[in-house]
């Protein structure tokens, strides 16, 4: 298993494998939409998820810090797609307009008449870029007041971190609305791309025509996030192995260690929040658009327990047991959703047990038996104890 | 040799609360010259090696490196001023492999950030080989080359003091400070450290050496400072500190 990616080891067969999934991914969603849109909504999401993982990783993977309120740059994302793509801007304006007469007036001549209006709507190539900066300065801000602590403390800071986020974005809707407060925001613009819009033209029973090829909107959002997904995979990938992914691991290794090797751990961990951050972001600003409707309730406690449980569950630290994790704990429960009641059905002739009450079931359940069994999680990084040297023998 | 300091420190005091753990400290160390810090357990030597290298703040002390005065306020400074560190336990990047252990070291002295990572253009690919090919030589000069691959939490205990040996000498330092590297050492291994030091020594490198053996320490240093209660007591040549009264009573314990 460990060498059906490793190009250097066995390049033939690398790329055969390579070839091979590049074609079930791309044929995956034309399949699966026979069965029902659903599925390629639930791997949509899955995508999603997996460019969280990734960027968690980068900072409990890599650097070893602890994070329990990633789900704060997803939020951060989010709500950055929402204001700058709907016609929330007006809102704000018209807000500012009636508590503060003199700043709103000035505020709606720099703006000018038609955002006061119709609110700002930016495209996509500029959303995933601002939603990035703006997050990872986010990472830098979280990361700056903690970069004394280690472990349990860290994880207490950035929780309380990724709970002021979602409390803000709940309560900024006053004395000026900003977030819209617990209503969340509507009417996010869906992603267009060259004109064409994701989410299908109106009346066309959501599907999307790029030239003479047409898809289903779910569809067309996979291969958006499947390519955001590859890039993210690429750049922590190159990371990894780069001068700053052994100085991360270094720092997780033995910070004294690392310092007395000459690195600057402060701007070094504040690099990991920063860039483990801007891929949250991203993924924010896409579930914003994809979903069309943001609230703060997306955003909970229970949301970064469940990306850090996909890095943990995947196997910490490796890139590829981190996708496997988030695709795991992203689909089963959804598929369970959608095949526990049916099967039930069929078997029993009635509903034992509730789908919602299995799911969380199985859920637990998984959690225990990995952590039992793999405790490094299901596919972790190999280990290289008895490689001597540069042998191409058998995968451990 | 030539007679020039490679290290100097005068006056560098050190309390932790009521425990005046370093007082009046100096040290001169001359280029090229093996120097040893000797003197009984809770002397002083750890924390004097901590306060040169950055991890402890000294409370005054003057400090001077290579003719440069230079400022031990952060590890990474000191490193990158030319002062690399061992461990007295050993400090490894466990889940790293030798080879990465020791391309860490290279960090201090490369320069590649997210762009050169991300996009690997030529500069970045080049610095990336010079900083392997750099590790792999440091690797087979301390004589562990064959496990360059191998996690190192699974090397031996001689090997991983050799890692880390190897991993400080990847910063380029100008001054190599080893906190009891013949820790835990068999007979057999210590005779193998003393090669490799005298190695060390031949490539021009001045070293510091904390070290409990003292038979070791004799043969092998050039000059030998005894640290006792936070206070130098004896500093000269090893054959003058064997004899030194002052060094045997510490040591000994005296007459009451």
């Amino acid at each position: 298993m460990s060498t059906m990616f490793d190009v250097k080891a066995n390049p033939k067969k690398a790329y055969t494998s390579f070839a091979v999934l590049g074609v079930v991914l791309l044929l995956f969603p034309f399949v699966a939409a026979n069965f029902g849109n659903s599925w390629v909504r639930i791997i949509d999401f899955a995508l999603l998820y997996i460019m969280l993982a990734l960027g968690l990783n980068i900072v409990v993977g890599f650097a070893g810090l602890l994070d329990l309120g990633y789900i704060a740059f997803y939020a951060v994302g989010a709500y950055l797609a929402a204001i700058f793509g709907s016609p929330q801007f007006a809102t704000i304006l018209q807000s500012f307009v009636e508590n503060y007469p003199a700043l709103g007036a000035t505020l709606v001549s720099i703006f000018g008449p038609e955002i006061a209006e119709k609110g700002i709507h930016l495209s996509v190539w500029i959303i995933i870029p601002f939603a990035a900066a703006i997050a990872g300065l986010f990472g830098a801000l979280l990361g700056a007041p903690t970069l004394k602590l280690r472990g349990d403390y860290l994880a207490i800071v950035t929780l309380g971190f990724g709970e002021i986020i979602r409390i803000f974005m709940n309560n900024m809707n006053s004395p000026v609305n900003i977030t819209n407060g617990p209503q969340g925001i509507n009417l996010i613009d869906p992603v267009s791309i060259m004109g064409v819009s994701l989410a299908g033209e109106s009346g066309s029973n959501a599907t999307v025509h790029f030239g003479g090829f047409s898809m289903p909107s779910v569809n067309a959002y996979y291969f958006l996030f499947l390519a955001l997904c590859i890039i993210i995979i690429f750049v922590t990938t190159r990371l990894q192995h780069s001068r700053l992914g052994r100085a991360w691991v270094a720092i997780r290794e033995d910070e004294i260690a690392a310092k007395a090797m000459g690195i600057n751990t402060r701007n070094i961990k504040l690099l990991a929040f920063s860039m483990g951050a801007s891929f949250g972001g991203v993924s924010g600003a896409m579930f914003a658009s994809f979903q069309g409707f943001v609230s703060p309730e997306s955003f909970s406690l229970m949301e970064s327990i469940v990306i850090l449980a996909m890095v943990v569950l995947g196997g910490i630290g490796h890139i590829p047991g981190v996708v496997l994790g988030a695709i795991l704990l992203a689909a089963l429960p959804e598929v369970l959703r959608h095949v526990v009641e049916p099967v039930q059905n069929m078997l029993f002739g009635k509903i034992w047990i509730e789908a919602e009450v299995l799911r969380q079931l199985l859920y637990g359940l998984t959690m225990v038996v990995v952590i039992l069994n793999r405790p490094a999680g299901l596919w972790p990084a190999p280990k290289h104890e008895d490689r001597i040297t540069k042998t191409n023998d058998a995968p451990a | 040799m030539t007679e020039q300091t490679m290290l100097k420190i005068e006056g560098a005091n050190k309390r932790f609360g009521g425990l005046q753990a370093l007082s009046n400290v100096a040290i001169d160390i001359k280029k090229g010259q093996i120097y040893g810090l000797i003197g009984p357990n809770g002397a002083g030597k750890t924390t004097f090696f901590n306060v040169i290298t950055g991890l402890y703040q000294p409370d005054t002390g003057s400090f001077e490196l290579d003719g440069r005065p230079y400022s031990p306020s952060a590890p990474h400074e000191v490193a990158k001023a030319g002062i690399a560190r061992t461990f007295q336990n050993i400090r490894l990047f466990g889940e790293m492999t030798a080879l990465e252990n020791v391309m860490v070291g290279r960090h201090v002295r490369t320069h590649q950030g997210v762009f050169g990572a991300v996009f690997r253009h030529r500069a970045a690919r080049e610095e990336e080989a010079a900083i392997r090919k750099r590790a792999q030589e440091l690797l087979d000069f301390v004589g562990i080359g064959q496990f360059a691959d191998r996690t190192s939490k699974f090397l031996s205990y001689g090997d991983q003091r050799r890692l880390e040996i190897a991993r400080a000498l990847a910063t380029e330092p100008k001054l190599l400070a080893l906190d009891e590297p013949a820790a835990g050492m068999n007979a057999t291994e210590k005779l193998a450290l003393r090669e490799l030091l005298v190695k060390i020594k031949a490539e021009g490198k001045t070293v510091l050496l904390i070290e409990h053996d003292v038979k070791l320490m004799m043969g092998l240093c050039d000059r030998i400072t005894v640290l006792d209660y936070g206070k130098p007591i004896a500093e000269g040549v090893p054959a003058d500190i064997q004899k030194n009264s002052a060094v045997i009573e510490a040591y000994l314990g005296g007459a009451h």
